[in-house]
């Protein structure tokens, strides 16, 4: 179905960046998870890897406006959202996220619940059966439409998940661990959705596979100990792995070397 | 939207004689496209032939694609106020209530149980309304625009419409005023709701409940007399703390935009 574009969206943007954070520190509980991060992500696919721990959850609900940061700045599409008073609806309608722990209704039908988040996103009342359709095409449920949520395998689960995030065509889309629970014929697709999607959008996509991110990310994004350790393309990561480390693939030596490199510096500075 | 189709531009339309460029038909249809009446008025200016054609190859298309997805008979805006969660705690306040107005009933003389117990109702579906406990979908909800201030009242609005019927009826079978009971109702609620902006919301509402069972529920049953706090003239009193506190509530909208770990 061809959407009408709004002028709105054909406008010049005023910001350099989608995502701008500057020595931000994000506390989850009392544990200061993200702490002194600098990062710029532009247009394209980011994968955020890193291992347990490292921050990327927190990150990720940081950028989604769910908490508020304990320090630094974060400016989402121009607009900083640190503030305590801070507008946040203008941003928060053009984000679409899915959350590590993806809490639904178990009692909606999945156009019901994608439905509903469309309209919690302020969408145009008129748009948002449309919008809602669409996105459950994308995502590959529509023989699944008006089944409810509690019927569904933990895979159509992930994919009403992201259907929810993508109804609003964000500008920012925050995916945590998406494709947990895919099988390979679905991760293929969701990995051919995720180049669509960031042809015209800040897409980051947090996740623990390297072959995920080499296959789909235009840009990886390596955290350690809530600090960016390495940002970089996936060739430059496969290029990175020498050949003594573990991991079965380029990426996945890359992965390694550049996290032990990581680790060597911070431990020479404390 | 732009103006509607004049009916001579619209039967030049359906004739294939629109105008003479391309632009103005463009016009047409792009009106077409998004008003159902002027797709109408098209409809019944079509020439015999094509309207034949119109039906055949709608009847085709309208077996091939299936019927149209079902609606639910439910509509999805009940469910927009978490009815499954509420309806649990909502059916025990009334039960509270229904036995508070029978000791009421069987005990003439006692401190009325149903004006010691109206205050604190509506705040079990109040604090099951904005809690991660109680909403599955509470971080998407947090991150979405409409979430804020606004929604909270939505949903406490909720809980209150379905309860001060209730209390009605339980207020009228004791020949309570509504004063006595609605305003202090009102009160406990905005309470919680200013209090739940430092605290979060559930939290609040435990406070609140458990300040107006040791400050006035429990001294009335241990002496026996109605507290000076639900006497005849304390309603204008009552008034100006639910004005006051849903000012404060007001006043702090801003911190209910965001998800804190202490709710």
């Amino acid at each position: 179905m061809i959407r009408a574009v709004p002028a709105a969206e054909l406008a010049p943007t005023t910001w350099a960046h989608p995502v701008r954070a500057r020595g931000l520190r994000v506390r989850a509980g009392r544990h200061l998870a993200v702490d002194g991060l600098d990062l710029s992500l532009g247009t394209g696919v980011h994968g955020l890897l890193g291992p347990n721990g490292a921050g990327k959850t927190t990150l990720m609900r940081a950028l989604a406006t769910v908490v508020r940061p304990a320090g630094g700045q974060l400016e989402l599409l121009g607009r900083p959202v640190h503030e305590r008073d801070g507008d946040l609806r203008t941003v928060r309608r053009a984000v679409g996220y899915l959350p590590q722990q993806f809490g639904y209704y178990p009692r909606f039908t999945v156009r019901e619940f994608v439905e509903y988040l469309a309209w919690l996103k302020e969408m145009p009342k008129a748009d948002i059966p449309g919008a809602a359709q669409r996105a459950i095409e994308r995502t590959g449920l529509t023989d699944r439409a008006d089944r409810r949520l509690k019927t569904l395998s933990g895979g159509m689960l992930r994919r009403a998940g992201i259907a929810q995030a993508i109804v609003n065509d964000p500008a920012v889309l925050l995916l945590d661990e998406p494709t947990v629970g895919l099988d390979p014929e679905q991760r293929l697709g969701f990995r051919e959705l995720l180049r669509d999607v960031g042809t015209d959008s800040c897409v980051v996509v947090s996740t623990h596979l390297v072959e995920d991110v080499v296959a789909a990310c235009t840009e990886v994004v390596l955290l350690h100990a809530g600090r960016l350790a390495w940002q970089g393309t996936p060739e430059e990561l496969a290029a990175a792995g020498a050949a003594g480390h573990a991991g079965d693939s380029p990426a996945e030596r890359g992965y390694a070397t550049l996290l032990q490199q990581h680790r060597a510096e911070r431990g020479t500075d404390a | 939207m732009s103006t509607h189709i004049s009916a001579g531009q619209l039967a030049r339309y359906a004739t294939g004689t629109a105008g003479p460029d391309d632009a103005d038909v463009w016009g047409v249809e792009i009106h077409l496209e998004s008003c159902p009446d002027c797709r109408a008025g098209l409809a019944g200016r079509l020439d015999p032939g094509t309207a034949a054609l119109v039906d055949r190859v709608g009847g085709g298309l309208a077996g091939a694609l299936g019927p149209a997805p079902a609606r639910r008979r439910m509509p999805a805006r009940l469910h927009r106020w978490l009815a499954w969660t509420l309806l649990p705690r909502l059916a025990v306040v009334i039960g509270a209530l229904t036995a508070a107005l029978t000791l009421e009933l069987l005990m003439p003389e006692f401190p009325s149980p149903v004006l010691l117990v109206a205050p604190v109702a509506p705040l079990a579906g109040v604090a099951a309304v904005w809690s991660r406990r109680t909403d599955p979908a509470w971080e998407l909800i947090t991150a979405a625009p409409q979430s804020g201030l606004l929604l909270l009242l939505r949903r406490t609005v909720a809980v209150l419409a379905t309860l001060v019927p209730v209390l009605a009826v339980a207020g009228g079978i004791a020949g309570a005023s509504p004063a006595l009971w609605l305003l202090p109702c009102l009160a406990t609620t905005a309470a919680t709701l200013a209090l739940g902006s430092r605290l979060g919301v559930p939290r609040a509402a435990a406070v609140v409940t458990g300040t107006w069972i040791a400050a006035v529920a429990a001294p009335a049953v241990l002496t026996e007399r109605l507290p000076v706090v639900l006497g005849a003239g304390s309603w204008p009193g009552w008034a100006a703390a639910t004005v006051a506190l849903a000012a404060l509530v007001w006043f702090r909208a801003g911190d209910f935009h965001r998800l804190a770990s202490r709710y």
